[in-house]
């Protein structure tokens, strides 16, 4: 019975950087803004949570570190979109271009090092229940953490009047600065959770997935986790399902090779990314619904005295 | 005007200067697939460069190229450094083959070397590693170590190289265990780090407990430490990401042989059209210090190191029945390079299908 523990443990483990990045991009993508810089944010994320960590000997200023760092670079971002209007589709890939860069610059003294993680939780007794205990009292603290964030963004998008301005600037940014909306102003804040976001996921990267440092670790994490935001139809709950298949998936395939069924392993390989998108496009299948969610701002410039 | 004129002319004066001080020295160039600090493959390229370039002294200067994607873009930046005054090159992967062969064809007078490839031309010359050998030691101390007797396996792609480094691990298992198993999971990436991992859990949470890749990063060593098995490095001496789990580590040493083709070159006296392909006795090949085991298994390790050294063990020698059962090497008969390098099929005992 061990083994499903272990299995499980593992799936949500490969799941929560995609979640956390997700759910950031989540929050700016509702904000009518398309950074495609996750990727870069992310393993800027990882590289400073890394070498913080290795520097303060403390995982937990490392992780913090990696939420700064995330959002510093998103603010660059920021600047060029919102502020000089700059093409958010170009400026996000160049910010990932940066940062797979400016990371393997940062980290060039850091390759090797031993990495310090950041502990799982362990409560006497309660984490040793069987088949439970580990997955619900024994994992790591930014597991935790994704699962508030998610619970967090879904009650503040859809249950506050902070979130409904937010929404209102990502369908129609012209209206809500009629009302009196400072737009650019909450648009620098949710790029700036967005970049927070990546920047953990980074972290959880760099200190509970496989804590070292490596260049170009995230190795494609941050695309997964945009595409997640798209094919969740903008939906935070869905993000969560989305990581969760996705990650089972993954995890799955390995197992199925590792028992030897002969399945041809690039079918496998291939198979966390069909199984997340035939899920995701059937769960949002619904054009009209899918229309509704979608921030009809997505990807516009907005500049105020227009 | 005199303004300008002056100007052009102090910059052309510099040229001049600049070029003819880089014109004193050999230039020898390098092309990395990865990242100069990959803790790997590309690293160990970049040790062997930084050693020639060391042991060679002023004579010569080395510049490597690194993130090169395999593929039309490496044809531009082999043909920029044969442009450039280079006066050999060395192209570090596999991918590289074909576009160096493309530029050599175009530079007659630039020497070419190109690593784990099996296409030459008179100016071209490939150079590689005899790695089975190093797998086949690490698959004996399997043998010995392991309780369970089944093995994992993380491997990349199913190129022959790869394909080789499962069969030697496989047989050299069985010489010491014959009814050793190997799980083999293919995670279809030469770098995942995560993916790796989960690669190394998937196996351990089948009952694996020893686990080796042929992957280049240190994901699966780590898990192996976390979940308190043994694992072997890879490329490189991954000794600090498992402390008590590491029990050797195949290393890569180019750098005698940078030096070597680097000095030959310039000498006159380098030759194209060759393949070299050396292992442990030419020191290209070495092994990490053999830890965490038993004095017996680690004599047993230095022993069959020895043997493979002086020639009086080859790694693949018969008997050997290919996995349907078939004989493919007979009793006391050694493997051949060719068929090693073009090796396509699995030998008995591994519990996988090869993909094609």
């Amino acid at each position: 019975m061990d083994i499903a523990q272990n299995i499980l443990l593992t799936i949500m483990t490969a799941a929560t950087p995609l979640l956390i990045a997700a759910i950031g991009e989540l929050v700016v993508e509702r904000s009518g803004v398309l950074n495609l810089g996750v990727e870069g944010m992310m393993v800027i994320g990882a590289v400073c949570g890394f070498a913080a960590t290795i520097l303060t000997g403390s995982p937990w200023l490392g992780m913090l570190a990696a939420i700064a760092a995330g959002a510093v670079a998103s603010l660059l971002f920021g600047v060029l979109t919102l502020s000089l209007a700059a093409n958010q589709v170009a400026t996000g890939l160049s910010l990932t271009l940066l940062g797979l860069g400016l990371s393997g610059m940062i980290g060039e003294s850091f390759v090797g090092s031993a990495g310090i993680k950041l502990a799982s939780l362990d409560i006497p007794v309660l984490s040793d229940i069987p088949l439970i205990g580990r997955l619900i009292f024994g994992q790591d603290p930014i597991f935790y953490l994704s699962l508030i964030l998610t619970g967090g963004v879904a009650w503040f998008l859809f249950r506050t009047r902070a979130g409904l301005t937010l929404r209102a600037i990502g369908d129609n940014h012209a209206s809500a600065h009629a009302l009196g909306i400072n737009v650019l102003k909450i648009r620098y804040l949710a790029v700036m959770f967005g970049g927070a976001c990546a920047g953990l996921a980074g972290a959880h990267l760099s200190l509970v997935y496989t804590p070292q440092w490596v260049e170009n670790m995230t190795a494609g994490r941050g695309w997964i986790a945009l595409a997640l935001v798209v094919f969740a139809s903008w939906r935070p709950w869905r993000v969560l399902g989305g990581a969760y298949l996705f990650g089972a998936v993954s995890i799955g395939q390995l197992h199925a090779q590792a028992l030897g069924f002969g399945i041809p392993s690039q079918f496998l390989s291939a198979l966390p990314y069909v199984a997340t998108i035939v899920v995701l496009v059937i769960i949002s299948r619904d054009r009209r619904l899918t229309l509704m969610n979608t921030p009809a701002s997505l990807g516009q410039p907005f500049v105020p005295d227009r | 005007m005199r303004k300008i004129v002056f100007a052009l002319a102090a910059t052309l004066a510099v040229t001049a200067v600049t070029s003819a001080l880089a014109e004193d020295k050999y230039k020898a160039c390098f092309i990395y697939v990865g990242s100069k600090t990959d803790g790997g493959w590309t690293q160990a390229h970049e040790v062997g460069r930084e050693y020639a370039q060391e042991k060679l002294g002023d004579k010569v200067e080395t510049v490597a190229l690194e993130n090169v994607p395999e593929g039309p873009d490496a044809e531009r930046a082999i043909e920029r450094f044969a442009r450039s005054g280079c006066g050999i090159i060395f192209t570090t992967s596999f991918g590289f083959m074909d576009p160096t062969l493309a530029v050599a064809a175009k530079f007659p007078d630039v020497k070419f070397e190109h690593a784990t490839g099996y296409k030459t031309a008179p100016n071209v010359t490939t150079y590689n590693s005899r790695f089975y050998e190093g797998r086949y030691i690490i698959g004996q101390i399997a043998g010995k170590m392991s309780k369970t007797g089944v093995a994992g396996y993380i491997a990349s792609f199913p190129i022959p190289e790869v394909v080789m480094g499962i069969n030697g691990f496989l047989h050299g298992a069985r010489s010491v265990n014959p009814d050793f198993k190997l799980k083999v999971v293919w995670v279809n990436s030469w770098f995942d780090a995560g993916k790796e991992a989960d690669a190394a859990k998937a196996l351990i949470d089948q009952g694996v407990d020893i686990i080796t890749q042929h992957t280049d990063s240190t994901g699966p060593m780590q898990v192996a430490e976390e979940r308190g098995i043994k694992a072997f490095g890879q490329a490189f001496d991954q000794i600090k990401a498992g402390p008590t789990a590491q029990l050797t580590a195949i290393e890569d040493t180019w750098g005698p042989y940078y030096e070597k083709q680097i000095q030959a070159a310039m000498d006159g006296t380098w030759q194209g059209g060759q393949s070299s392909w050396d292992g442990l006795k030419d020191g290209i090949l070495s092994m990490a210090p053999y830890t965490n085991m038993p004095d017996d298994v680690k004599a047993m390790a230095e022993a069959t190191e020895a043997a493979i050294i002086d020639g009086s063990l080859h790694p693949f020698t018969g008997p050997i029945n290919k996995q349907d059962g078939s004989v493919w090497l007979k009793e006391g008969e050694t493997a051949d390079d060719g068929t090693l390098l073009g090796m396509n099929f699995y030998i008995e005992g591994v519990d996988d299908k090869l993909p094609q």
